[in-house]
C-alpha cells in the first residue's frame, strides 16, 4: 500500500570505514626498498603508487613509501611499468 | 700554537675536524652481469671489498642474493647477480667509490644509500633474522 520502494536484497550502502596509517599502527619506522613483496601492497596492478586517499597512509610515511618504491624500481626489483602484478 | 688556539674557550668550533672523522653507515645494492660465472662474480665482489677497505671503510655485512630475474631488462640482460654490502665510511670517500662502480663494466646498476638510525636498527634486525634461519 505504501509508496516506499522495497528491495529483495538490502542495497549496498557504503559504510564509511575509518582509514588508518598502517605504518603508524604497526610501528614500522623504516620502509625497506629491498623488500619488493611488501612494496607490492602499495602499488596497483600496473605498478603505480597508490594514493594516500586509498591506502590511508600518513603524509610522513607516504613520502617514505614513494622513496622506497622508486629505489626498488631503480634496482629492477619492481617494474616501472607493469601489467597484472596482482 | 695551533692547538692553543683551538682549546681557547672562545675559539670557533672547528667543524671541519669534526666532520673529517665522522663515520656514516652506508649500504650498496649492486647488480653484476649474468655473463660472468659464479666465480668471476665472487672475484668482482672481492675486488670491491678490497677497494672499500682501502678507502678506510669497515665492512659490516655482505649478502649474496644470487642470480635473480630483474623486473625489466637492463643492457638487454634479464637476469643479474645481486649483492648487498653494508659498510661504515667517511662521507668524503663515497664519491670516489661511486665513480669506481660506475667505471666497472661488470656492474649493471648500483644504488648507495646512507643509513639513518632507523635504517641501521632495521638492518641489525634483518641480520639477526637471517642468522637464525
Amino acid at each position: 500500500m505504501s509508496n516506499d520502494i522495497r528491495y529483495l536484497t538490502p542495497i549496498n550502502i557504503d559504510i564509511k570505514k575509518d582509514k588508518y596509517c598502517r605504518f603508524k599502527k604497526s610501528g614500522i619506522k623504516f620502509i625497506d626498498y629491498k623488500d619488493a613483496n611488501y612494496l607490492l601492497k602499495l602499488v596497483n596492478e600496473q605498478g603505480k603508487i597508490l594514493p594516500r586517499r586509498i591506502t590511508g597512509t600518513s603524509a610522513k610515511f607516504q613520502g617514505r613509501v614513494n622513496k622506497a618504491i622508486k629505489r626498488a624500481r631503480h634496482l629492477a626489483l619492481m617494474p616501472y611499468v607493469g601489467d597484472m602484478l596482482k | 700554537m695551533q692547538e692553543d688556539k683551538n682549546n681557547h674557550i672562545f675559539a670557533p668550533l672547528n667543524f671541519y675536524s669534526l666532520i673529517k672523522n665522522l663515520m656514516n653507515s652506508y649500504e650498496t645494492v649492486f647488480i653484476l652481469t649474468p655473463v660472468l660465472s659464479e666465480d668471476q662474480a665472487k672475484e668482482a665482489v672481492q675486488k670491491f671489498e678490497g677497494d672499500i677497505k682501502g678507502m678506510g671503510a669497515k665492512i659490516t655485512h655482505l649478502e649474496n642474493w644470487g642470480l635473480r630475474k630483474m623486473a625489466y631488462p637492463i643492457q638487454k640482460k634479464s637476469t643479474g647477480f645481486y649483492f648487498l654490502i653494508q659498510f661504515e665510511a667517511n662521507g668524503s670517500v663515497i664519491a670516489d667509490y661511486e665513480l669506481m662502480m660506475k667505471r666497472d663494466e661488470r656492474v649493471l646498476r648500483f644504488l648507495t644509500v646512507r643509513m639513518d638510525a632507523d635504517h641501521v636498527a632495521y638492518a641489525e634486525k634483518r641480520r639477526a633474522k637471517a642468522s637464525t634461519n
